[in-house]
């Protein structure tokens, strides 16, 4: 069976993850994202006419909260829990490029 | 904007025609986040409004805030959208404006789709959805002179990170600068009348990206189209869809082709710079928040939000139109409506007021600023007043002004500052008088043709102003100029 994902498809997502991986292991992680692919294409195949979809595992909609104000943390609590901090706010690396 | 600038912005060379979509995102005006109870609130101390939610702590839980949903629902209907099931998808990329990694949106179902926005022209502009999403985190980028690519580090405030947006989406309908310009109002004025949104562009509050492309006039073909972001203006956004749409026009022209991307407006230049190629929506990995359940509201949920809504804008200009006749402008109802103006003339309209006159003052009275004391009755008095030739427009004029001052009648004040128009027999005296001074004149206004007699009645007219020092009626004037010429 030919494979549904290229290594250079599996090295495109690896990107998007920001996950780095050796050539090897991108050609398992190809054939075992394929072999995923391929149960969704079994699922597809299946004659489902008569089936209600379901969009989500819990037979619940609109759960919703009121407009109302809740506590929010404390600063200090929050910022003690990053590497940097300056002026009140998260300190990052430069950022390459723009917000998507 | 001077008319000489909206035509230079509309002046593509022949042959070509300009293809615009707008993206628009407004925040939602609720008291608390999206998906948590964190203050949404503009201005506050860097990272004060944060929780674990808005956070992305492990182990949280978002949960949909009732009002936003039912802001942007009635938003949608306001459009004339369909209302529809949707459910929430996550939107991944990695930027620290989103701690979560990934932004919390509406992707194949959103809440709105298949709308549109009736411009006070009576164009039609397309909406094809508007759908539902969390805001990100303001980034401030320090050293290098704030230029993103020279910055040595960012600094991140997460108090907007999960307010309450809706992006509404337009089709690609709009053919004039200009005519955005017109659908940003008039989504404004929407936003403000449904209460979802004080869509304050200034402030980030509703933020537009436009796309824009080319074609050949009469086709019906959709080239290549560039994103422009960092519009924060109406003046901005007409600057930049004229200077993008010469762009590719050029390119064209050239043999050349643009590349898709997103550009930048740079208003001290006035050009569009280019910015990252766009990326294939693929690359987010839309898939749907299993966090969240979806939003299925019911036939009676939406009857009830129509039910609500209030009168929309081009419902009140329509209803104006109607009250004043087919003399009242379709430009001068939409300058009254957007000034909340209609409601004062409409009734003074119903108090027995000249309709015409009485909306063509309201509308070109820039002296007034504060109208709250002119009760519909105060003006429909004083047009009377006008109408009836009692007082002269300029006069008229000044009681606006006093009567808005003061509250007062504007026959007390018309009394006691000794206003009169002059009445006819008088003025017919004054212009006879003046016949007699300028027989020459009168002779050519009576054989003139329809050019000629225009500006000799001006003449007269101006002459009988200055024996009268400006207390006749100018209106009046040339009535009686014109039944002189009929007796002749």
């Amino acid at each position: 069976m030919s494979s549904r994902i290229t290594r250079d498809e599996a090295a495109h997502v690896a990107r998007l993850a920001r996950l780095r991986f050796s050539d090897d292991e991108l050609d398992e992680l190809a054939a075992q994202l394929s072999a995923v692919l391929d149960h969704a294409a079994d699922v597809e195949a299946l004659d489902v006419t008569d089936i209600e979809a379901t969009s989500h595992p819990h037979p619940l909609v609109n759960v919703t909260r009121p407009d109302e104000l809740r506590p929010s943390l404390d600063r200090n609590e929050v910022l003690s829990q990053a590497p940097s901090v300056d002026d009140g706010q998260f300190r990052v690396p430069p950022i390459l490029g723009e917000t998507p | 904007m001077s008319a000489a600038g909206s035509v230079r912005e509309q002046a593509l060379p022949a042959g070509w025609e300009l293809v615009v979509g707008l993206e628009v995102h407004v925040e939602l005006s609720t008291a608390t986040k999206l998906f948590c109870g964190c203050a949404n609130r503009f201005g506050d101390e860097p990272n004060t409004n944060v929780c674990p939610v808005c956070l992305g702590l492990p182990g949280s839980l978002p949960v949909a805030n009732a009002s936003a949903v039912e802001s942007a629902m009635s938003l949608g209907r306001a459009l004339g959208c369909e209302v529809r099931g949707a459910v929430f998808a996550r939107k991944n990329y990695f930027y620290p404006d989103m701690p979560k990694d990934y932004q919390i949106s509406q992707y194949d179902q959103p809440t709105n789709i298949d709308g549109r926005l009736e411009l006070p022209d009576g164009r039609t502009v397309g909406i094809e959805r508007a759908h539902i999403e969390e805001d990100t985190g303001k980034t401030t980028h320090i050293g290098g002179g704030g230029r993103i690519h020279d910055a040595d580090h960012a600094l991140v405030d997460y108090n907007r990170a999960g307010v309450p947006l809706v992006e509404i989406v337009s089709r690609p309908d709009i053919r004039t600068a200009e005519e955005a310009r017109a659908f940003v109002r008039e989504l404004r004025a929407i936003l403000l009348a449904v209460g979802a949104s004080d869509a304050r562009m200034e402030e980030g509050s509703m933020r537009v990206d436009a796309n824009v492309s080319v074609r050949p006039a009469g086709s019906d073909e959709l080239r290549t189209r560039c994103e422009i972001k960092n519009l924060s203006s109406l003046r901005s956004l007409g600057r930049a869809i004229a200077y993008e749409a010469q762009r590719h026009v050029g390119l064209w022209s050239g043999g050349e082709r643009p590349r898709q991307e997103t550009r930048h407006w740079d208003e001290a230049n006035g050009r569009t710079t280019p910015g990252r190629s766009k990326e294939d929506a693929d690359d987010y990995r839309y898939f749907q928040d299993p966090d969240l359940v979806p939003l299925s509201p019911t036939p009676e949920v939406v009857a009830a939000i129509d039910a609500a809504l209030p009168p929309l804008p081009a419902a009140r200009r329509a209803a104006l139109i109607e009250d004043c006749g087919a003399e009242l402008s379709a430009v001068d109802a939409a300058v009254l409506v957007e000034r909340d103006q209609d409601a004062l003339v409409r009734a003074a309209v119903a108090a027995g007021a000249p309709p015409a006159l009485t909306a063509t003052r309201v509308c070109n009275d820039l002296a007034v600023e504060d109208w709250s004391k002119v009760t519909p009755q105060l003006l429909a008095e004083l047009m009377a007043m006008e109408s009836a030739g009692q007082v002269t427009a300029t006069q008229a004029k000044q009681l606006m002004a006093e009567m808005a001052d003061s509250g007062e009648a504007p026959a007390a004040i018309a009394e006691r500052r000794g206003f009169k128009a002059m009445a006819t027999d008088d003025l017919d005296t004054i212009l006879q008088r003046v016949i007699a001074d300028n027989g020459d004149a009168w002779d050519r206004y009576c054989a003139g043709d329809e050019n000629e007699r225009k500006k000799l009645a001006g003449f007269l007219t101006g002459q009988v102003m200055r024996a009268t020092r400006g207390q006749a009626d100018g209106s009046a004037v040339n009535r009686l100029l014109q039944e002189k010429v009929d007796r002749n």
